[in-house]
């Protein structure tokens, strides 16, 4: 048989190709490459040798700028799919109820509130399940993609001490993998909502994507941020569950902010201060499209009339929906800038 | 010259060498948020070009950097300063396989890895059963990684880095492991890389390796490239590096070799137990004021300066050469040679020519006497002098031999059953 020496012995060199310059975003170009002799495709046994023109260039440096980090992951879209698949197998492998399991713990916790909060400490508020859910479904979200994006780089060392990709999509993964439970809880909901005969706002619907936007890049950006800072300090994991816990009770999900804390706040002039918490316009958001109702009657006492949630516009939710989006594209950007900056040593910290 | 398929700039990286890692808020706080830690650098400045279709081989010693390098090369590791730019498809088996997650099965991580080398589902597909076949783990593929053994682990992780079709094959010592059958399979492969024109850095703790694979060795110390050379010249230092106790590499220049090589002296005098004396003793080989050794095929004389105190007839002269290990493989004298010295008082030479060197690689040593036909020994200096060979080729082994090997033609009924391309490519042959 007759040697394959690499064709690129035979010229097909492009004109000007500088050893050290060019190379970087040299790529692309519809040239020859070494290996494209039909000898050493058919060797190889691929059709796509041939393709080899595209080479992709990568650069491995410490200082990767944020729109490169972005340009990065958009490419590994479909890694970070199959990353979401992945996690979730990994997550109840070995278990019997499999997926199941991602449903037993947020109904448990609903049927915790509405036991307390409807029976022993009544808050008389009406369809109390579905304003509770409502809140809940985003939270949940919120909550368990964070919470398991701080120990994904962590617990994957074994793939990131070998391989080289984007590490912020395994805390991208996370939260894909939070949104798939979601959308399972989202059906959930729906089928809440037929069973209690209770319409949702529909004037108020645009505000359900654009809350669970603002939620899902809040979220991204914590879970890139947390995720690196995790390698360094192993607290980070603890330290998140006792920060959301308190979390979740700043959030009006299990009581009503206009007709218990607005009040309240009001008087002191430091309603702002509760609006600080990012996830509360998003939480209000969610129950205004779900819950629907502004003003009902109270369970507790008949003759009573209450607001239950802020007697606003559709401009004065999505504005804040808006704001809350805004603030999480900053997280965004800083946990990219973290990141970069404590990801050169992941390989040595692991 | 093809393009450069992996380009090294300038990369440094700095390692802080923790007393005990604190990677908890409280050891943080009670230490001053300081770790108390020593700098360290793995790498300094290290440059380093693979062009296309190259096979670059990289020696060190443990801690000299080399994975390190491979890691940065890899992306896994980010350099403290300096950039490395890899153009094409890299795949890499870092210290001992890749990167499996122990709780998916074997079928899930070829594709998991398959993903993070940016190949899709299909693109995978159609490698799958190839990656399969190679690792020989049939009946484990949907078993678990994390009750694979060591050998299956790094089978698998060899099977989809060769089958993920890359353009540069990143491998740090897995060849090492694994029983030898599967060595040779993965060595088969990678030679069959080289063929296909692709770019291949190995590390790796076998010289033979290096110089049976590689077009190139860069040698590595303590961050440093100390060499980059061809395979041969690279093992010698390598070599040479090891037996340095101190750990700093010192490459002799040939220049500071003293000349004569080695050097006996003893006082001329008549004698008649010794009539012949041996004076001194040097050899030389072509380039020999250039380089501290010879290559495969070289002519090397020993020339053997002596003393007669006494007219003496009928001198012998002998010769042995010795391998490292001191086992004389060869032993000749002027007698054999048909040659018969009758020496008058005074000082000569005799030169031993040893034509077309067939040695390879290696350090050895010679032996000279002088003795009587009878076997009266006159003179005799053990290990008196030695010289280096290296072998610019890729053979390995001890010596080489001219070696031709043909392809017969096939069975008439084999041409039979032969498709027509292959006829023609018979043909054409002749």
């Amino acid at each position: 048989m007759a040697l394959d020496v690499p064709a690129s012995a035979s010229g097909a060199k492009p004109p000007a190709n500088g050893a050290d310059g060019g190379v970087h975003e040299g790529f692309g170009l519809a040239r020859p490459v070494a290996d494209a002799s039909p000898m050493a495709a058919e060797a190889a046994g691929f059709t796509q040798r041939e393709a080899r023109g595209h080479k992709v260039t990568r650069v491995v440096s410490p200082t990767i700028s944020v729109p490169q980090r972005l340009r990065e992951i958009w490419l590994s879209r479909e890694l970070l799919v199959y990353l979401v698949r992945t996690e979730i197998k990994v997550k109840y492998k070995n278990s019997v109820l499999g997926l199941v399991w991602s449903m037993i713990a947020p109904a448990m916790t609903l049927a915790i509130y509405f036991i307390v909060f409807q029976f022993i400490a009544k808050n008389g508020i009406p369809h109390f399940v579905i304003f509770l859910f409502s809140g809940l479904l985003l939270w949940n979200l919120f909550q368990v993609g964070v919470q398991t994006a701080t120990g994904v780089v962590v617990n994957n060392s074994a793939i990131v001490k070998k391989v080289s990709f984007p590490r912020e999509i395994l805390a991208l993964a996370s939260i894909g993998s939070a949104g798939v439970f979601f959308f399972f809880q989202a059906i959930v909901m729906v089928i809440f909502l037929f069973a209690f005969h209770s319409a949702p706002a529909w004037g108020y619907l645009p505000l359900l994507p654009l809350a669970l936007l603002a939620a899902l890049v809040l979220a991204s950006g914590l879970a890139i941020l947390l995720s690196a800072v995790n390698v360094y300090l192993r607290d980070t994991q603890h330290l998140i569950e006792v920060v959301m816990t308190a979390w979740f009770w700043a959030c009006p999900i299990v009581y009503s902010f206009q007709s218990q804390v607005a009040l309240r706040l009001s008087k002191h002039g430091v309603t702002w201060l509760y609006f600080l918490n990012p996830m509360t316009p998003l939480v209000l958001s969610f129950q205004r499209v779900l819950y629907g109702k502004v003003t009902v009657t109270s369970t507790v006492a008949p003759h009573l009339v209450v607001a239950e949630l802020p007697p606003h516009s559709l401009a004065w939710y999505a504005g804040l929906d808006v704001g809350v989006l805004a603030a999480g594209l900053v997280v965004v950007y800083l946990g990219l800038v973290v990141f970069g900056r404590l990801e050169g040593n992941f390989a040595e910290e692991l | 010259m093809s393009e450069v398929a992996v380009d090294v700039k300038d990369i440094s990286k700095r390692f802080r060498l923790a007393q005990g890692k604190y990677n908890s808020l409280k050891e943080r706080v009670i230490h001053g948020m300081r770790t108390p830690s020593e700098e360290f650098w793995a790498l300094n400045k290290v440059s380093l070009q693979v062009r296309e279709g190259e096979t670059v081989g990289i020696l060190g010693r443990n801690g000299s950097g080399k994975s390190t390098l491979l890691k940065c090369i890899c992306g896994v590791l980010q350099p403290t300063s300096g950039e490395v730019v890899v153009r094409g498809k890299l795949a890499g088996l870092l210290e001992l396989g890749a990167g499996f997650q122990q709780d998916l099965t074997g079928r899930e991580n070829i594709y998991l890895n398959g993903s993070l080398l940016g190949m899709s589902k299909k693109e995978v597909d159609k490698v799958f059963d190839a990656i399969v076949d190679f690792s020989e783990l049939e009946e484990f593929i949907d078993g678990q990684v994390k009750f694979y053994s060591s050998g299956m682990y790094v089978r698998l992780g060899f099977a989809v880095a060769v089958n993920v079709d890359p353009d540069i094959l990143v491998i740090d010592e897995v060849l090492a492991v694994g029983d030898e059958r599967f060595q040779r399979k993965c060595i088969d492969r990678v030679k069959s890389f080289q063929r296909e024109g692709r770019t291949i850095l190995l590390v790796t703790h076998s010289p033979d390796q290096v110089r049976s694979i590689c077009d190139r060795a860069v040698v590595l110390s303590h961050g440093d490239v100390v060499i980059e050379a061809l395979p041969g010249e690279a093992v010698r230092i390598f070599r040479e590096g090891l037996l340095e106790e101190e750990g700093t590499l010192l490459v002799p220049l040939p220049d500071e070799e003293p000349e004569p090589r080695s050097s006996v002296t003893t006082p001329p005098g008549p004698d008649v137990e010794h009539p012949v004396r041996i004076t001194y003793i040097a050899h030389t080989y072509p380039r020999f004021e250039e380089v501290a050794y010879m290559s495969t095929g070289d002519t090397l004389t020993i020339g053997v300066g002596y003393h007669a105190s006494i007219a003496t007839n009928d001198v012998v002269f002998s010769l042995e050469l010795r391998d490292s290990d001191g086992n004389c493989f060869m032993r000749t004298a002027t007698d054999i040679l048909d040659l018969r010295f009758d020496l008058p008082v005074g000082p000569g030479l005799v030169n031993f020519f040893l034509d077309d060197i067939p040695l390879l690689d290696g350090s050895f040593t010679y032996s000279v006497g002088v003795l009587s036909p009878g076997g009266v020994l006159y003179d005799w200096r053990d290990s008196a002098g030695s010289f280096e060979v290296m072998c610019p080729g890729k053979a390995t082994g001890f010596i080489t031999m001219p070696v031709r090997a043909s392809l017969l033609p096939p069975e008439p009924e084999a041409i039979a059953q032969m498709a027509p391309e292959e006829l023609a490519h018979l043909e054409s042959q002749g």
